[in-house]
């Protein structure tokens, strides 16, 4: 396969995931600002918002204040954002319209209807139709189905080889990314057992965390139990059958890398830097975790995981 | 203006419809406007969504539009199609003979055919290409050779496409959505399939091969871009061929060989189907300011490690200056008489039809050789007085660089515009592949239909649209007229007035 061309397959997918991630933020955070100050604490949820999604600083650069509607515009629709979601599916159809030869006509299609609704909407949006939050919450249904068509598309449709694979590493580098990022701004409100606090106040903070990865169904049937800080960072970090669960991911990832290798005769550097992490993911627990600090076990995870993005252009990308 | 002063592919040039086009009208009697119109809005939707557009440049959102579709299909009978392809294997052979002759031997200029400055002065003359032989000496492996109509049986030649002729896609796309749109209108007929094109490109593209390829060939489809206007059409292609889509710098050329950049390192590539015109194709040997192009392609494409579909200078032979030659060209290198006429053409550079033209000035079409766009034309019919004895000064002055043709009437086709069934001229553009085991044409071609009224121009940069091209199977709808004779063109004096 092109170099070319597997790139824009990585990245592709990562658009579109990282699109999904942001609507799925901007949608528990919508959620959390309407409760009463009570109920959730300093009231710095946009500003958390933006942080989940890696855009602060870039944020500060350009507006003054965090308020709902600088922050909706700026993570939705500005195109001076480069994650933002209108440039997550314009820069998802870009590569798909250059690697249309990769893609299976479903994908593509998936791609194409999507980002023509996204003019649409815009449009409709210029033209005064839509504003504030409750119009917001269509469009962020409408992305999260952008996803899900695509991926499902992906999943249903595509030849079980290289192109595939690269569209799952992809994925899974973005989801292990966001999943991190995400606890790593509420990792305040994520305490071990011993410091359980109890009471509303976080109560709310936590169940947001759950909603933005659409595990709350999914924490009951794990655990059977009230919904506590240590057993949300459990089931985000270690457990498998999670499906945006690090651990999760990187099995994953050890895998289509693994396929990668088999097809092209060559376990290398992206390989072995997967089992690592997939090694140190399989051999702790979450007390050896909230001991290490769980603010320092996510940097770290972070850290580790933006390197595998570039250890594998450095394998297969840039030739 | 009358309707019957053009041939109408339906009507003829009567009110009856024509037998092949019975059942087409008898489905326009019982289907209302509206059902027309929902089955042209979803037409237009199945296009989007495969994307089937083409870039304007310059615009922002709207960069991608559509090429208007017309869902009224043109029909081509068994008899004329057999005849049109006869013809245009012929044009495709003696156009490749004469390649393989202006970049070798000369003949044709030792036997003053042709003024050879037609050849050394052309802008598409590629001197890089003297003396070298292509394999199995084929240049033109994929043609496009515009035809329009004028009558029952009659068909001519308006214009050779041989470089990188564009508008496959729609031929394939448009069949594609008739048959999911109409299926009962669409196997009322027997209509010949157009969906093996890819196979067929296929197999003629490997069949040319370099001899110093080893083991199975790839081959690679080389693009601009995705904002070059046809980049569609190029990802729809190496999608159907299963080939690579690359770019420039996808390629590189190490010792003479090309290589293209992939995930297990390099792999040769063999056979390049470029849409890339020559001047952009190396910057070494071309245009030293090129992007898209390849650096050292052409010392390997001259070593005869790579074949480069069509071949680089084919431009040669397919513009203006030459195409009134192609008769000649065709009786020269076939021994056989042109079996599709040309559209009349005077070329002022000969005293006698110079004389005829300046006579006859306000019913011709007179053109710069080398001129295009329309720029520095003169269409008589519809000039005034004044333009005309302006434009006179300027052919005597220099009157080899000009060429004239009577206004031609093409023949119209219905169409469905706004909410009603009328009539607009169409062309037809077939595709003609050749390999090492000869040409074949794909049954079929791209209509492309002049959506304003009494418009003439069909290029769809200046909204002209398209329609899928049926080639009738069933024999027994061929027309009444079995041996019409090619008519003297000169009967095709000014009728576009």
């Amino acid at each position: 396969m092109l170099a070319r061309t597997a790139e824009n397959l990585f990245w592709l997918a990562r658009y579109v995931e990282r699109a999904d991630f942001t609507a799925r933020i901007i949608d528990v955070t919508s959620r959390l600002a309407a409760l009463p100050q009570s109920y959730r604490g300093d009231g710095g949820e946009w500003e958390s918002a933006l942080a989940a999604v890696g855009a602060l600083n870039a944020f500060n650069a350009s507006f003054s204040e965090p308020t709902e509607s600088n922050v909706v515009h700026f993570l939705a629709f500005d195109e001076t954002n480069p994650s933002s979601i209108h440039n997550c599916l314009e820069q998802a159809r870009t590569n798909a319209r250059t690697i249309r030869t990769a893609l299976t006509a479903e994908m593509w299609q998936a791609i194409n209807s999507g980002w023509l609704e996204l003019k649409s909407f815009e449009e409709r949006r210029r033209s005064g139709e839509y504003s504030g939050i409750e119009s917001i919450l269509p469009f962020l249904e409408f992305v999260k189905s952008v996803s899900l068509d695509f991926d499902g598309a992906a999943y249903r449709t595509m030849l079980r080889n290289d192109a595939y694979w690269f569209n799952r590493v992809g994925l899974y580098v973005e989801r292990a990314d966001n999943t991190a990022r995400l606890m790593d701004v509420k990792y305040n409100v994520l305490l071990p057992k011993s410091e359980a606090v109890g009471g509303s106040l976080d109560y709310f903070q936590w169940t947001s965390i759950l909603r933005a990865v659409s595990a709350q169904t999914a924490y009951h049937w794990v655990y059977r139990e009230s919904v506590k800080p240590w057993l949300i960072a459990d089931l985000l970090i270690l457990r498998k059958e999670m499906p945006r669960s690090l651990i999760y991911c990187y099995d994953n990832l050890a895998r289509f890398l693994d396929l990668l290798g088999k097809a092209y005769g060559m376990q290398a550097s992206s390989q072995r830097h997967t089992r690592m992490v997939l090694r140190r993911l399989e051999n702790t627990s979450m007390e050896e975790i909230f001991q290490e600090g769980l603010h320092e076990f996510v940097t770290k995870f972070i850290d580790d995981n933006n390197r595998l993005g570039g250890i594998i252009a450095e394998q297969y990308l840039l030739i | 203006m009358s309707k019957t002063r053009f041939f109408d592919e339906m009507n003829g040039y009567g009110d009856e419809p024509r037998a092949l086009y019975a059942r087409v009208a008898e489905w326009l009697q019982r289907t209302p406007p509206e059902i027309l119109a929902t089955r042209r809005a979803q037409a237009e939707l199945m296009f989007r969504r495969v994307g089937i557009t083409f870039a304007v440049y310059g615009g922002n959102d709207d960069t991608e539009r559509l090429i208007p579709f017309d869902i009224i299909p043109r029909i081509v009978g068994h008899r004329e199609w057999s005849k049109l392809e006869e013809g245009l294997i012929q044009r495709v052979a003696a156009l490749n003979m004469f390649l393989s002759d202006i970049y070798g031997p000369r003949e044709i200029l030792k036997a003053g055919i042709l003024p050879p400055d037609i050849i050394y002065k052309n802008p598409y003359f590629r001197p890089e290409m003297s003396g070298r032989r292509v394999p199995h000496d084929v240049w033109v492996h994929i043609a496009g050779i515009d035809l329009v109509r004028t009558g029952e049986g009659e068909f001519f030649v308006l214009e050779d496409n041989a470089r990188t002729p564009s508008g496959v896609s729609y031929m394939l796309e448009n069949r594609e959505v008739m048959m999911r749109l109409m299926p009962d209108l669409f196997s009322s007929y027997r209509i010949a399939p157009v969906d093996n094109y890819a196979d067929a490109l296929l197999a003629a593209l490997r069949s040319v091969t370099p001899a110093t390829a080893r083991g199975e060939p790839t081959v690679a489809l080389l693009t601009p871009g995705q904002y070059n206007s046809a980049y569609y059409e190029h990802s729809f292609l190496a999608d159907r061929l299963g080939i690579e889509l690359v770019e420039g710098n996808d390629l590189f050329v190490k010792d003479e060989i090309v290589y293209m950049k992939t995930t297990e390192g390099p792999k040769r590539v063999d056979v390049l189907y470029r849409r890339v015109d020559d001047e952009w194709l190396d910057p070494l040997s071309f245009r030293p300011d090129s992007a898209l192009g390849v650096p050292g392609l052409m010392n390997a494409y001259q070593a005869g490690n790579i074949t480069i579909t069509n071949a680089v200078g084919t431009g040669v032979s397919d513009d203006k200056a030459i195409y009134s030659y192609m008769p000649e060209i065709v009786r020269f290198y076939t021994g056989q008489e042109a079996k599709l006429s040309n559209v009349q053409t005077w070329r002022c550079r000969e005293p006698d039809s110079y004389k005829y033209v300046r006579e006859h000035l306000d019913e011709l079409v007179v053109k710069e050789v080398n001129g295009s766009g329309g720029y520095g034309m003169l269409v008589g019919p519809h000039a005034s007085r004044a333009d005309i004895d302006e434009f006179a000064k300027k052919l005597d002055h220099d009157p080899a660089n000009y060429i004239a043709q009577p206004t031609l009437a093409l023949s119209t086709c219905p169409a469905f515009i706004d909410d009603a069934v009328v009539p607009r001229h169409v062309d037809l553009r077939p595709f003609i592949l050749t390999g090492s085991n000869g040409s074949r044409v794909v049954p079929g071609g791209l209509t492309r239909v002049a959506m304003r009224e009494g418009s003439l121009v069909v290029n769809s940069s200046q909204g002209g649209g398209t329609k899928d091209t049926w080639v009738i199977e069933d024999t027994n709808l061929d027309a009444g007229k079995p041996d019409a004779k090619t008519p003297d063109s000169k009967n095709l004096d000014a009728k576009g007035a």
